[in-house]
């Protein structure tokens, strides 16, 4: 077969989709048939001096070449390639057969300084900036009568290669590059302004090519650039329209890049859907349809479901019509998928997701020799190093930093953010001077390895700032616990990342709207309302933090008194207690936010008191923290605590009841002290006790008298025996030694031990009660 | 014979599809120029067409059957092109009955070879009967035999049809599987067998969230391509559906037609909508989902009984107190758990909504 270059005589212009594996596996063909002496790629022509590392055994695509600005490591783009890409198969085929190759777009250094002009936030992140103006291929796909661009690319470009029929390898570049002239006839440069400029510079690198060369060589670029390097302009136009292009110093280097980030999902403009699948089509030799629904049985029985080879036969069988019915040469991504639902998941979306998840995109991670450059992360942080006087010694050293200075509160910001990138350099610890919300305290150690995880934390961004937000928000979105989502809204205020909180905030209040365990949402509570006053003290904006927490304490609010009621045994009511209260100081800090929260959550706490199933302890620390508000009057406090502690009740649960209520160091034995009627109540009731639950309720009155200031103690004692009616001398005998021992009358008090451990030490009655 | 049988078709309450769209499919067969497997009436691409609706060469507007997504069909008709059987799930009012009636009517040209499974859905429905006077007259013959309307789609090359599948029994259930596997129907008592020729498929229906059905085996379920219809796809299609059912269910119960409850109908499918897919109609909020299936029939019944609440006990305007008990009914099914469900969406989604107050209120009153 003749090399017939394309048009007459001039360069092999081999016009690609990039990360298209058709192409890639015609470019090998047209270069294998072409020989050309010398071989012109489209990419930033800083990085011919990185190209000999793609031969190094270390480099795995998928990779990319990153180029920033040396002064600015955040100004940056990257040409990601693949094993498929067409643009990486021609590099590696040059490689091999030891011609020149070479990189021939604009230079990073115009393109990058060009996008400084631009404001922030509008930059793209791929290397085609202005991308996706236009979108030829759904152009060519729609004039075809396809609604899908890529069912179209596939059955035109990427299923010729793969029947192999090589006699037409030239034959497809000549048809897209006239497809793609007819276009840019129709519509210009389609939006894409700044392509005119790349175009020139293409042009000019390829006269120089010319010169060194002959027309012996071959250029793979973008198909909608061949119309535009075929034109014959003059070199004086060229020249015009590179003339006075603004410029900045540029550093470059490969990076590993990974399947995710090639995916349009992953947030790179000129991505593609299925890096997996492509992938998968450049590499299987034959059948691709029938190896990939075997692995696709494979994924699925590793996951336990029942995929037999039947079902890979059926799968197949289905695809294959499916394509025949649809009028395409072979079965595409979506047939196949098709025939996975309804065949190997019984039409389920849920198994299918796991297979567009793991092989459609795939957990592919490139490497990258260790004779690359460093990653300007690593840069980034060296700069913010030497201008924080913060060495990176191996041996421990103790940082105390005082959050009022700006160095000092800048040092934390750090590292936070690294810690958040996995980059363990300080660990916090246990201030020793003083404990104040402004002080930190960080333990600081340098280990070697650090220096491979900033390299493998340079995926996240090229500073230490975008890198710990775009951490945060992948994070957010994979964390499966509520818990995991609240620290990481601490951690993101505590590390500055204002960019990362709505991404993090939505994701937390995404899991609360789901998590049924009002105990977790209990437990996120204070935590969040702690973040708020983090927020404070860092000058951080946490309104919208304030919003979502007084969503949480909603949800909390509806589900608490169900939640309370389920059967709640000993040790889950106490538990539950503690959330109770957790809730309520939450409730205090959030009330700014939301007025009517403290009203609602009051009407909660109402409904826990007045309710028979909530067990004791809960139903008496609700009525104190509605009395201790000032929302419920004492006389209704009152006819709580007779209901609790009248005759009908179990004495366990009215014991539980004054645990709850007066229980702990909460000022409860003050309280009692000053509200006869309460401590009469109490009074009352103990006398009523029977004799065998007495055993019972005493360890946990025990534990709630047991520990009042001893000054409390004392003068309960005594009002006690002083007694508010004619029962009280008998009370005295059963309640006194309880908490106030022997400094009061220890005559008496010695017989009521002895009673009482007669009492106890009586093993039939224990288990009979 | 003949005559009294055409006349008793057109005077028929409701038309088998092949008869209601006859001239329709008459259209299609004569326009249709691909290939088509052994005794089907049209080809795939055909089929499809016709559930999906267009316009054909000639002119002939062919209506659409099914609204929804065409790679659906596509899939379903495609699985009987290659000898699979189909089994179409999905919850109540997703037209998966009326999808089957219609695929059968496309490919076979009839849609009447159908077992509607049941609890007590004997072998002998899938299978065949006996003709007992023969059977005691004669001896066991073919001629004694009653064949099922799977055994007589087998022998002709048609399509049968089995409603409910997981409704029927597990045991009799099974039987399917060596129809659907070896193809054949074996007859012992006569030591004779019905073999499936070419063109036999079976379509089966099933509903995916019911409770208290009969869970298909392994083996049966691998002989099915399984497809999944989906609730209607936009919240302003399924308003319209609504809209339209109970239109039509209001009149036939002579209920005053209520033009003015749109709105009501629209919030009850953006309730339903909303707690169905786990998040409100602006992808801000998560909520909680209840148990029930909150189907779009289930959306028509809520509005309906709305309409004769207020047709009888108001002033015939459908007002939000009247849906209020009818949506809490259908939302909370298991008292405890969905209870919460329903309050957590009141309080966090329902009070925030501008022009909802009316509706949050009249919830919450019923809501206890």
């Amino acid at each position: 077969m003749s090399p017939a270059t394309a048009r007459a005589g001039g360069p092999l212009l081999l016009g690609v989709r990039h990360h298209g594996p058709g192409s890639a596996r015609a470019v090998r063909a047209a270069l294998d048939a072409a020989r050309p002496g010398a071989v012109l790629i489209e990419g930033p022509p800083e990085g011919d001096a990185l190209l000999p590392l793609a031969a190094d055994p270390g480099m795995q695509p998928p990779v990319a070449l990153l180029a920033h600005a040396a002064d600015d490591p955040g100004r940056a783009a990257f040409w990601p390639l693949a094993g498929f890409s067409p643009e990486w198969v021609a590099i590696r085929w040059a490689q091999e057969h030891e011609v020149p190759v070479r990189f021939i777009d604009l230079p990073a250094a115009h393109s990058l300084a060009a996008e400084g002009d631009r404001p922030e936030g509008d930059r793209p992140e791929g290397g085609e900036p202005d991308a996706v103006r236009l979108d030829p291929l759904a152009v060519l796909a729609g004039t075809a009568g396809y609604d899908d661009p890529e069912g179209w690319w596939e059955d035109v470009v990427e299923h010729r290669g793969a029947r192999g029929d090589g006699q037409d390898v030239l034959g497809a570049f000549e048809a897209l590059g006239d497809a793609m002239g007819a276009l840019r006839e129709a519509y210009g440069d389609g939006g894409h302004h700044r392509d005119l400029v790349r175009e020139a510079y293409m042009r000019q690198r390829m006269r120089a090519a010319r010169r060194e060369f002959g027309d012996a060589y071959a250029v793979v670029c973008g198909a909608w650039h061949v119309p535009a390097l075929r034109a014959r302009t003059t070199v004086a136009a060229d020249r015009a329209l590179l003339s006075g292009l603004p410029k900045v110093k540029v550093e470059t280097t490969w990076v590993p890049w990974t399947h995710r980030r090639l995916a349009r999902a992953g947030g790179y403009g000129a991505g593609i859907t299925s890096p997996g699948w492509y992938a998968h089509l450049f590499t299987a030799r034959d059948r691709p349809v029938e190896r990939w629904l075997t692995k696709v049985a494979g994924l699925l029985r590793e996951e336990d479901l029942q995929v037999s080879s039947a079902h890979v036969i059926e799968a197949v069988r289905l695809a294959e019509t499916l394509a025949a019915m649809r009028g395409r040469p072979l079965p595409g991504l979506i047939e196949t998928l098709e025939a996975v639902r309804a065949v190997m998941c019984d039409g389920s979306d849920i198994p299918l997701a796991l297979v567009e998840d793991r092989l459609v995109v795939g957990d592919v991670l490139g490497e990258v020799p260790d004779g690359a450059p460093v990653v300007p992360l690593q840069r980034d942080l060296t700069r913010q190093q030497r201008t924080l006087r913060l060495k990176a010694e191996a041996e421990d050293r103790e940082l105390e930093l005082d959050l009022r200075k700006d160095t000092d509160t800048a040092k934390s910001l750090l590292l936070h953010r690294l810690r958040l990138l996995g980059i363990g350099w300080g660990t916090p610890v246990a201030s020793r001077s003083g404990t104040g919300t402004f002080r930190e305290t960080w333990r600081l150690r340098w280990e070697p390895e650090l220096s491979v995880r900033i390299a493998e934390a340079g995926i996240w961004g090229t500073t230490v700032l975008g890198a710990a937000t775009a951490k945060a928000e992948a994070d957010a979105a994979a964390a499966e616990e509520l818990g995991e989502v609240t620290a990481l809204a601490e951690q993101c205020l505590l590390a500055g990342l204002a960019q990362a909180l709505p991404a993090v905030l939505r994701a937390l209040a995404d899991r609360a709207a789901l998590d049924t365990d009002v105990a977790k949402l209990a437990e996120a509570l204070p935590a969040l309302a702690r973040s708020l006053r983090y927020g404070d003290v860092r000058g951080t904006d946490a309104t919208a933090l304030g919003v979502v927490a007084a969503g949480l304490a909603e949800r909390i609010c509806v589900a608490l008194p169900s939640a309370c009621t389920a059967g709640l045994d000993a040790d889950a009511a106490a538990e539950m207690r503690t959330h109770v209260d957790g809730v309520h100081g939450a409730v205090g800090l959030l009330a700014d936010t939301d007025e009517g929260l403290r009203e609602r959550w009051s009407a909660v706490l109402a409904v826990l008191a007045d309710r028979d199933t909530v067990p004791g302890l809960i139903r008496g620390r609700a009525a104190r923290l509605l009395l201790d508000d000032g929302r419920q009057p004492a006389e209704e406090t009152a006819r709580l605590m007779g209901l609790a502690l009248s005759p009908a009740s179990s004495p366990a649960d009215a014991a539980g009841w004054i645990e709850g209520f007066a229980g702990g160091s909460s000022g409860g034995g003050t309280l009692l002290v000053h509200d006869d009627r309460l401590l009469g109540l109490i009074d009352t009731w103990l006398v009523g006790v029977p004799e065998r639950a007495f055993t019972d309720v005493l360890p946990l009155l025990r534990r709630t008298f047991g520990a009042y200031e001893p000054g409390v103690k004392r003068t309960l004692g005594e009002l006690v025996r002083r007694g508010p009616g004619g029962s009280a001398a008998a009370v005295t005998t059963g309640a006194a030694p309880e908490g106030f021992a022997p400094d009061l009358d220890p005559v008496r008090a010695e017989a009521v031990v002895e009673l009482v451990r007669m009492l106890l030490s009586a093993p039939d009655r224990v288990s009979a009660a | 014979m003949t005559m009294p049988e055409t006349e008793q078709r057109a005077e028929a309450l409701r038309p088998h599809a092949e008869d209601a769209f006859a001239h329709e499919l008459k259209a299609l067969a004569a326009a249709d120029d691909r290939p088509r497997p052994t005794r089907w009436k049209l080809s795939p691409w055909a089929v499809a067409t016709y559930l999906l609706g267009g316009t054909l060469d000639d002119g002939t507007v062919i209506t659409p059957k099914y609204v929804g997504p065409r790679r659906i069909v596509e899939v379903a008709v495609t699985t009987l092109a290659t000898d699979r059987a189909l089994l179409l799930l999905g919850v109540p009012g997703t037209a998966k009955t009326w999808v089957s009636e219609h695929l059968a009517a496309a490919v076979s040209g009839d849609s009447t070879l159908l077992v509607q499974g049941t609890a007590g859905t004997p072998e002998e429905a899938i299978r065949y009967g006996w003709n007992y006077a023969r059977l005691l007259a004669h001896g066991p013959s073919r001629e004694a035999l009653v064949p099922s309307p799977v055994m007589r789609a087998m022998a002709d090359g048609m399509t049968a049809r089995v409603e409910e599948l997981t409704r029927i029994p597990a045991d009799v259930q099974d039987t399917l599987i060596t129809v659907l596997s070896e193809k054949t129907l074996p007859i012992p008592e006569l030591g004779d067998e019905v073999q499936a020729v070419r063109g036999f498929n079976l379509i089966a229906t099933a509903n995916d969230r019911d409770r208290g059905v009969n869970e298909l085996s392994s083996a049966l379920r691998r002989r099915f391509n399984t497809v999944v219809l989906p609730l209607p796809a936009t919240a302003d299609a399924e308003v319209d559906i609504v809209a339209r059912r109970v239109d039509q269910m209001g009149r036939a119960l002579d209920l005053p037609a209520a033009p003015e409850g749109l709105e009501e109908i629209r919030r009850v499918v953006t309730v339903f909508r909303e707690l169905r897919d786990g998040v409100t109609g602006d992808g801000r909020t998560k909520v909680k989902s209840p148990s029930g299936t909150l189907s779009t029939a289930e959306a028509i019944s809520v509005v309906t009984g709305g309409l004769a609440l207020a047709a009888h006990f108001g002033d015939g305007v459908l007002r939000p107190s009247d849906v209020a008990a009818g949506i809490l009914g259908a939302v909370v099914r298991d008292p405890a758990a969905d209870k919460v469900v329903w309050q957590e969406y009141l309080e966090a989604v329902v009070r925030e909504r501008d022009g909802w107050k009316d509706f949050y209120r009249a919830c919450r009153e019923v809501t206890v």
